[in-house]
């Protein structure tokens, strides 16, 4: 690209509030970020600090208060067309096949079928998914239907990929299988990520920047660079002395927030 | 169903789970059947009179004879043809009155109360008012079924899309999905499993709404043979009437349910 200089993701002094029950909340309030083009960005944060908001109006699916995000340098005005979106809940049609699922993105872009079918292969055997093409979402495990949510995404190809809380559900060991996949996918790909989280190691793991965030109103509290060589071992990478110096500072930030949040 | 999906078959004991082979459910509902057919058969003419509760031997001989001169199928044509031409009538009109209702914004805040309001109409005795404006022939029948069938195929409809899970409404946003995708991919496959429910219970209330408006005025139909049968006293051929309503009803929601199974196999 011609102007690094400029981010592919802007977010300037941005404030969101609800309406509910006659209340106002404010979810954010002055969240200031950029995320440059190929850059894996996390946000960390205790529950209800807004950060899957964040991600909301990042792809047009809420109207801030105030500020704006900025893709490009344009601000965002209904859903931009470089973004794509992985969900806590992989968001899968239940009544179409994973192959269908896959398609999706392409079927809405208007690609020839023969196209589709070719792309949903590819996108499936990297994912390790072959052979489960005309299955069913119900029939498959926690992590697979995570890695068919994946594709999806893949296949609908973004600039920046907006992925909120995407291994939340799974357990323990699924999420490190996943997370180190997702990480050498990534490193195919290289393009921005603004990743959501509340596991702080995931989060150092995958991103080249931490970003925590305090509760209500949301804030940006702190930010830390993630100067761990690329391609990284997604699990090993946590024995790490710089990986548990980061962690230990993050850790302060964040539990530093409860202690706050109290008094 | 999510319970379903968690437990799996390793605690089948729990509600609804329990596993029957169909062996044992199906020769249990013959057992009913031949029992309390039986009774019927068999306290008839013995333990009271006959002519008030007719008999089931009689009644399948009344079957055999209509079959035989032609009136059964001349009388059962004329039910099914207006039960299902109105259940399908209300039921398209309902359902796209739901989905358009509940995509309308604050329209729906104005029209929902009346909606309801007229649901708890007692539609039946608006037949003899059909009757006026359409007549004597099948159009008011078949209007009087569209009354019956529709606010409950709008009311499911309606109900369908407000359980739409809303995260799959974002996703074909940030694919950029146009109106007509997420209608084909996400509202209808969403409200399927709520319009199957409606059409069996609409079943019921079609067969309900042709026959009550056959009872008024008719020259035809099984509503038409029970009250003519009933002027005659002849209750042998008011309940040979109510048994083929009957059946057309089985039939009909078995045609249903396997239609709800094809639909459905995803689940």
């Amino acid at each position: 690209m011609a102007n690094d200089k400029q981010p592919k993701l802007s977010i300037q002094d941005l404030a969101v509030a609800y309406q509910s029950k006659g209340r106002r909340t404010v979810a954010l309030e002055g969240v200031n970020l950029a995320v440059k083009d190929g850059e894996f960005v996390s946000v960390v944060g205790p529950s209800g600090c807004g950060k899957s908001t964040l991600l909301k109006v990042v792809a047009g699916l809420l109207q801030p208060a105030a500020g704006a995000a900025y893709i490009d340098g344009e601000p965002v005005n209904g859903v931009p067309d470089q973004v794509g979106m992985v969900f806590q809940n992989d968001a899968l049609l239940p009544w179409k096949t994973v192959a269908q699922n896959v398609r999706l993105p392409l079927a809405i872009k208007g690609l020839p079928d023969k196209a589709q079918e070719q792309e949903a292969d590819r996108l499936l055997k990297m994912v390790g998914l072959d052979g489960f093409a005309g299955f069913y979402p119900k029939q498959l495990s926690g992590g697979m239907r995570k890695r068919v949510a994946l594709a999806r995404t893949f296949a609908y190809d973004p600039d920046i990929y907006l992925m909120d809380e995407p291994f939340g559900p799974l357990d323990a060991q699924t999420r490190v299988k996943i997370g180190e996949e997702f990480l050498q996918m990534w490193d195919a790909v290289g393009k921005s990520v603004l990743f959501i989280t509340h596991d702080i190691e995931e989060a150092i793991a995958l991103s080249d920047r931490v970003i925590v965030m305090s509760a209500r109103p949301g804030r940006i509290k702190a930010e830390f660079d993630v100067r761990l060589a690329r391609p990284r071992p997604f699990y090993d990478i946590r024995f790490d002395p710089l990986f548990k110096e980061l962690q230990k500072e993050i850790w302060a930030q964040m539990s530093d927030e409860h202690a706050g949040g109290v008094s | 169903m999510a319970a379903k999906s968690k437990n799996g078959a390793a605690r089948a004991s729990s509600f609804r789970e329990r596993r029957y082979s169909n062996t044992s459910v199906w020769t249990g509902r013959i057992v009913v059947f031949v029992l309390l057919v039986g009774l019927w058969e068999l306290l008839s003419g013995r333990a009271f009179n006959s002519f008030w509760l007719s008999k089931p031997s009689l009644i399948a001989g009344r079957i055999g004879e209509m079959l035989g001169d032609g009136d059964l199928w001349f009388h059962m044509s004329a039910t099914l043809q207006e039960a299902i031409g109105g259940l399908a009538i209300g039921m398209i009109g309902g359902t796209l009155l739901g989905i358009a209702l509940a995509f309308s914004g604050i329209f729906e805040k104005w029209i929902y109360p009346y909606m309801m309001a007229l649901y708890s109409l007692p539609r039946v005795s608006l037949a003899p008012l059909f009757i006026v404006w359409f007549g004597i022939g099948q159009s008011s029948k078949i209007m009087m079924v569209v009354a019956m069938v529709i606010f409950v195929a709008f009311y499911n409809a309606f109900e369908g899309i407000r359980n739409i899970d809303k995260d799959l409404m974002d996703m074909m946003d940030t694919y950029k999905a146009k109106w007509t995708h997420k209608l084909r991919w996400v509202v209808l496959p969403s409200i399927t499993v709520w319009i199957l429910t409606s059409v069996r219970l609409n079943i019921g209330m079609a067969l309900i709404g042709s026959v009550i408006a056959e009872l008024v005025g008719s020259n035809r139909g099984l509503g038409y043979y029970i009250s003519y049968s009933s002027n005659m006293l002849d209750t042998t051929g008011i309940f040979t009437g109510l048994v083929l309503i009957m059946v057309i009803a089985v039939v009909l929601e078995q045609l249903v349910l396997l239609l709800e199974r094809w639909l459905l196999k995803y689940r």
